[in-house]
């Protein structure tokens, strides 16, 4: 209605400041009302709710690593039979990997890039909130099927013949199948609008060098989802064309071949690895620079160095096979690929190193967890360059020594790096400061906690004690250490009870946060806190790396873009020169219906394979309704 | 009670880790030649790895506690500052080049030097199913075959090639005092060798997630010298001896006439199923179900009684028998050594 009275194709040149503010609050708005919840495109409201929901599923998780760890504590414990403890495993690994890791990366993305890259949306918002939805329905599969006693028991690998048709018995092989299914779609849709976000949305002037860190380890990652994602969908897929329908990939009875599984698995699987790691990378160069009040050292190398990773991610995946008894020289060229990948690290690591040397730290919570990072993420490191050596391996591969370097690695890789990055944003997100003394507590218990917990597990590992047992027995020199271990656990359980306690507090109470709090040098907080619906009145345009450090002058801003209708500025590729208005999609209800029919299709196809067929119709259905012109300003352009 | 005094140390002092610790299913505990030369490599690795963490926390340290002139914020940065991280951390780069290279290098060599094969080398076939271990020795003819069970007899000194048999779905076999692990894949062939350098009995244990009772999957390795090695092998080689007691002939008759010799064998009588592990001198070994318990009347009276709550998910059945016909069997059973 106000579009009307402004008249059609008004331009935000045309308008006053608070006149600009509220026209274009009211072109972007989400309405209030379930409906609104429902129907929105907002990347900052389907972000947030991306990373709480990514939480929710961590601190699931962290249930579940608590039950095992109370198993554990003695020899012979009796709380959790082998059935049960095998699903809380497995689901344990599953739920932490494809609910929290990889999502919980993305949705940060998701709210932070289109701000980081000043632009008014992500691209293609609406697949994004399909997105949304569809990770929100593999998570309930996944969870409703572990309330049902039925959840997959079979490893967050799922070996065949283990899993297949003929030792995996019920439907829980499936369910894992089609949980992939779930997630490896919503994260294949989110690393498409990346990849579109940030190569065409960029502000004017934000040429490629001039790209924030976090940025790139998003786009990196973004193609590295986009490339390994393929290989387990073949995987699954014919995974369930085993058990449903029959088929033999994976039976050698009948030609097929066991280990293709692993080839598959694992030429996602390592990758996968970095998809968690880079953004954490991203998000520790980022965010060293406002606490090292210096830019980050090295730009051209931290970006190659990402982009090393990601390549060199992809001719790793065999060393997770150097006791499956593939040929000697072919294992060792992955020894010496899987040692290389230590150089982009060493080469990180080092910049960083140099960046706090030649900055002044401010010793804020999110430095602090980024030293921690650094502290842990290094043992985590070499305890890989260990295990990257076939000999070495042969002694330590799927035992608890493996336990103890990938919670090093994604803990305190990913894990670490992501909390501080949630303190670090918080002020952005939503307005309101965390609080630092609780901050700074919960550090220190979760990083105590942690090395307490995991350490030892190194040791464990090499006095010979397996993965993925769901007891010991008592004449086994392990119990004193896995007690000690299981009572570690409890410093950390506390340290993250006291991170989601300052969290919900400070949502809730927290000090008001201004635009800015940490004086950080990139473009989200050249806005308020938090973002409005638009995100920026008029698009920023920038002439360096560091914008909103560069005091000689006001940020620049590009201006000529309609007010009555939901429009960015599209910009070259390379040098972000202003090319084109683009109109961006409104709210629609029509995701939430794809992804239910999608929803119900994909769960349908675990007990027939016609579902595929039957179940495609009500999905056509809804994209038709999805793509159906409204009439709308943004139809019509 | 010193095994026990040992165990505490190991516990509370991991530093002395690496000078070993005597677990009998322990990487450090080396004792065969392929876990010596494994082991040796391990701390040569953990060491290197040790200095260069401490380098980097040294640097770390410095770069966060070092005193600064005032300068103003944000920093930026000076040319020559510039110059000399860009040459400190280049050099530092090729120093992780070179100790990755030395890895891969070492890595190689010890890799090559493990599947060195010798002429007097014994070769037994081991297949692993859920949740237990089958173990056939062949000998020159085939009247000198048999089969046996959660337990490998070796001779010290001598080369053993394991032929890797994967049955149902991927084990692995791992004797950590020994040697490295090697899986069991079905459709496929592996081999792995292992050697003793000292008698004893070492425990192995499957180390591939292989279902519900992958917990209670061990084995035993006992090496021996070459005399006990034959005497063990000539008697495995007998048949089951005949009961000599009213008592044990009734077990032997319980065992025959119930469902137990639909799975298992034991060599000399009508016993010969295949399913379960061939039982034809379970009373000379030292552990039944994989490792579970130590091998008694008492035990084997048990596991027979209820093996569901003991091992739950396992293959064998409750065989429905008389309190008399459990005793019988269990005393039967004991009684073939």
């Amino acid at each position: 209605m106000k579009a009307n009275i402004t008249g059609p194709d008004t331009r935000d040149t045309d308008l006053e400041r608070s006149q600009l503010r509220a026209e274009l609050a009211e072109t972007w708005k989400t309405p209030r009302g379930l409906w609104g919840a429902l129907a929105t495109v907002d990347h900052k409201i389907i972000g947030r709710r991306y990373i709480l929901t990514a939480f929710v599923f961590l601190a699931l998780g962290g249930i579940l690593a608590a039950l095992m760890r109370i198993q554990l504590a003695q020899p012979e414990e009796r709380l959790i039979g082998p059935d049960r403890y095998n699903q809380i495993f497995t689901m344990h690994g599953a739920n932490m990997m494809f609910l929290f890791a990889v999502p919980v990366m993305e949705a940060m993305a998701v709210y932070l890039v289109p701000l980081m890259v000043g632009t008014r949306n992500i691209a293609f918002p609406r697949l994004n909130a399909f997105s949304y939805w569809i990770y929100l329905a593999g998570g309930a599969l996944l969870w409703l099927s572990f309330a049902l006693d039925m959840a997959p028991d079979v490893g967050w690998f799922a070996y065949v013949p283990l899993s297949g048709p003929q030792y995996g018995a019920g439907k829980r092989a499936d369910i894992w199948a089609q949980m992939i299914t779930f997630t490896e779609l919503s994260a294949l849709a989110v690393a498409v609008e990346l990849v579109v976000t940030i190569f065409k949305q960029r502000a004017p002037g934000m040429t490629l060098d001039r790209i924030p860190v976090f940025v790139w380890a998003m786009l990196v990652t973004a193609f590295l989802v986009i490339m390994a994602m393929p290989a387990i969908m073949v995987a699954s897929t014919s995974l369930i064309l085993d058990r449903l329908v029959g088929t033999h990939f994976y039976n050698p009875a009948e030609g097929g071949d066991v280990l293709l599984w692993q080839h598959l698995f694992w030429f996602f699987g390592h990758p996968e690895v970095y998809i968690i790691f880079l953004p954490a990378a991203g998000m520790v160069s980022t965010m060293i620079e406002p606490f090292a009040r210096r830019p980050a050292f090295g730009y051209l190398a931290l970006v190659m160095a990402l982009i090393a990773t990601g390549i060199l991610s992809f001719g790793l995946w065999v060393h997770h096979m150097f006791v499956a008894g593939l040929p000697r020289l072919g294992n060792s060229f992955f020894t010496a690929s899987s040692m290389a990948i230590a150089i982009p690290a060493g080469i990180q690591i080092f910049c960083w190193l140099g960046t706090l040397w030649d900055g002044k730290p401010l010793f804020a919570t999110p430095l602090l967890f980024i030293i921690g990072f650094i502290v842990t993420f290094v043992i985590g490191g070499l305890t890989g360059v260990m295990v990257a050596s076939v000999p070495f391996d042969t002694q330590v591969h799927d035992t608890y020594f493996v336990v103890a370097h990938f919670h090093y690695v994604l803990i305190g890789g990913a894990v670490f790096p992501l909390l501080g990055a949630v303190h670090y944003w918080f002020p952005k997100i939503t307005g309101r400061m965390m609080s630092e003394t609780l901050g700074k507590w919960s550090f220190w218990l979760i990083f105590i906690g942690f090395n307490l917990t995991f350490f030892p597990m190194h040791i464990l590992g090499l006095q010979g004690m397996p993965r993925r047992i769901y007891t010991y027995q008592p004449d086994m020199p392990w119990h004193g250490m896995n007690l000690f271990v299981s009572l570690s656990a409890i410093i950390l359980v506390a340290g993250f009870l006291l991170f989601f306690l300052n969290a919900i507090r400070s949502a809730r109470s927290g000090a008001a946060a201004r635009d800015n709090p940490w004086d950080a040098p990139t473009l989200e907080w050249a806005t308020a806190s938090p973002p409005p619906s638009y995100n920026f009145a008029r698009i920023p345009a920038v002439s360096s790396s560091h914008p909103l450090w560069n005091r000689s002058d006001i940020l620049a801003v590009a201006s000529g873009l309609r007010t009555d209708r939901r429009e960015l500025v599209v910009t070259s590729l390379v040098t972000a020169e202003p090319q084109a208005r683009e109109a961006s999609p409104r709210n629609s209800i029509w995701p939430l219906w794809a992804a239910i029919a999608t929803t119900v299709m994909l769960i349908w196809s675990i007990f027939s394979p016609w579902a595929v067929v039957w179940g495609s119709i009500p999905i056509a259905i809804t994209l038709i309704g999805w793509f159906w012109p409204k009439g709308t300003p943004e139809d019509e352009s | 009670m010193i095994r026990h005094a040992t165990r505490l140390v190991c516990v509370v002092t991991p530093a002395l880790l690496l000078a070993g610790c005597s677990g009998w299913q322990s990487a450090l505990d080396a004792h065969g030649a392929p876990a010596m030369s494994l082991k040796q490599l391990i701390i040569l690795i953990v060491a290197v790895c040790s200095v260069v963490w401490m380098l980097v926390m040294i640097a770390l340290i410095i770069a966060l506690s070092r005193n600064r002139r005032e300068r103003p914020l944000p920093i930026a940065p000076q040319p020559s500052t510039q110059r000399r991280m860009t040459i400190t951390i280049v050099a530092a780069v090729a120093a992780t080049t070179v100790v990755i290279s030395g890895f891969t290098v070492m890595s190689f060599f010890a890799t090559r030097a493990l599947g060195v094969t010798a002429n007097d080398e014994l070769t037994i076939k081991v297949r692993g199913l859920q949740w237990w271990w089958s173990v056939e020795y062949f000998g020159t003819s085939p009247e000198e075959r048999f089969e046996t069970a959660n337990e490998i007899h070796i001779p010290v000194g001598r080369n053993v090639r394991l032929r890797l048999e994967g049955l149902d779905v991927i084990h692995s076999f791992w004797v950590p005092s020994l040697a490295g692990k090697q899986d069991l894949v079905p459709g496929r062939a592996n081999e792995l060798l292992i050697r003793a350098e000292n008698p004893g009995t070492y425990r192995g244990q499957c180390a591939e997630f292989c279902g519900m009772q992958h917990a209670h999957m061990a084995f035993l390795v006992i090496a021996e010298s070459e005399a006990e090695f034959d005497r063990w092998t000539s008697a495995q080689r007998q048949p089951a001896i005949q009961p000599s007691e009213e008592e044990l002939a009734a077990g032997q008759h319980a065992f025959l006439a119930k469902p137990c010799a639909a799975c298992h064998t034991v060599r000399g009588t009508t016993a010969s199923g295949t399913t379960g592990p061939d039982l034809t001198h379970i009373g000379g070994r030292k552990y039944i179900a994989a490792g579970l318990f130590e091998t008694t009347r008492g035990s084997l009276a048990a596991w027979i009684a209820d093996p569901q709550t003991i091992k739950p998910g396992n293959n064998m059945p409750t065989v429905p028998l008389t309190p008399e016909e459990l005793r019988a069997v269990s005393a039967y059973l004991a009684s073939l050594k």
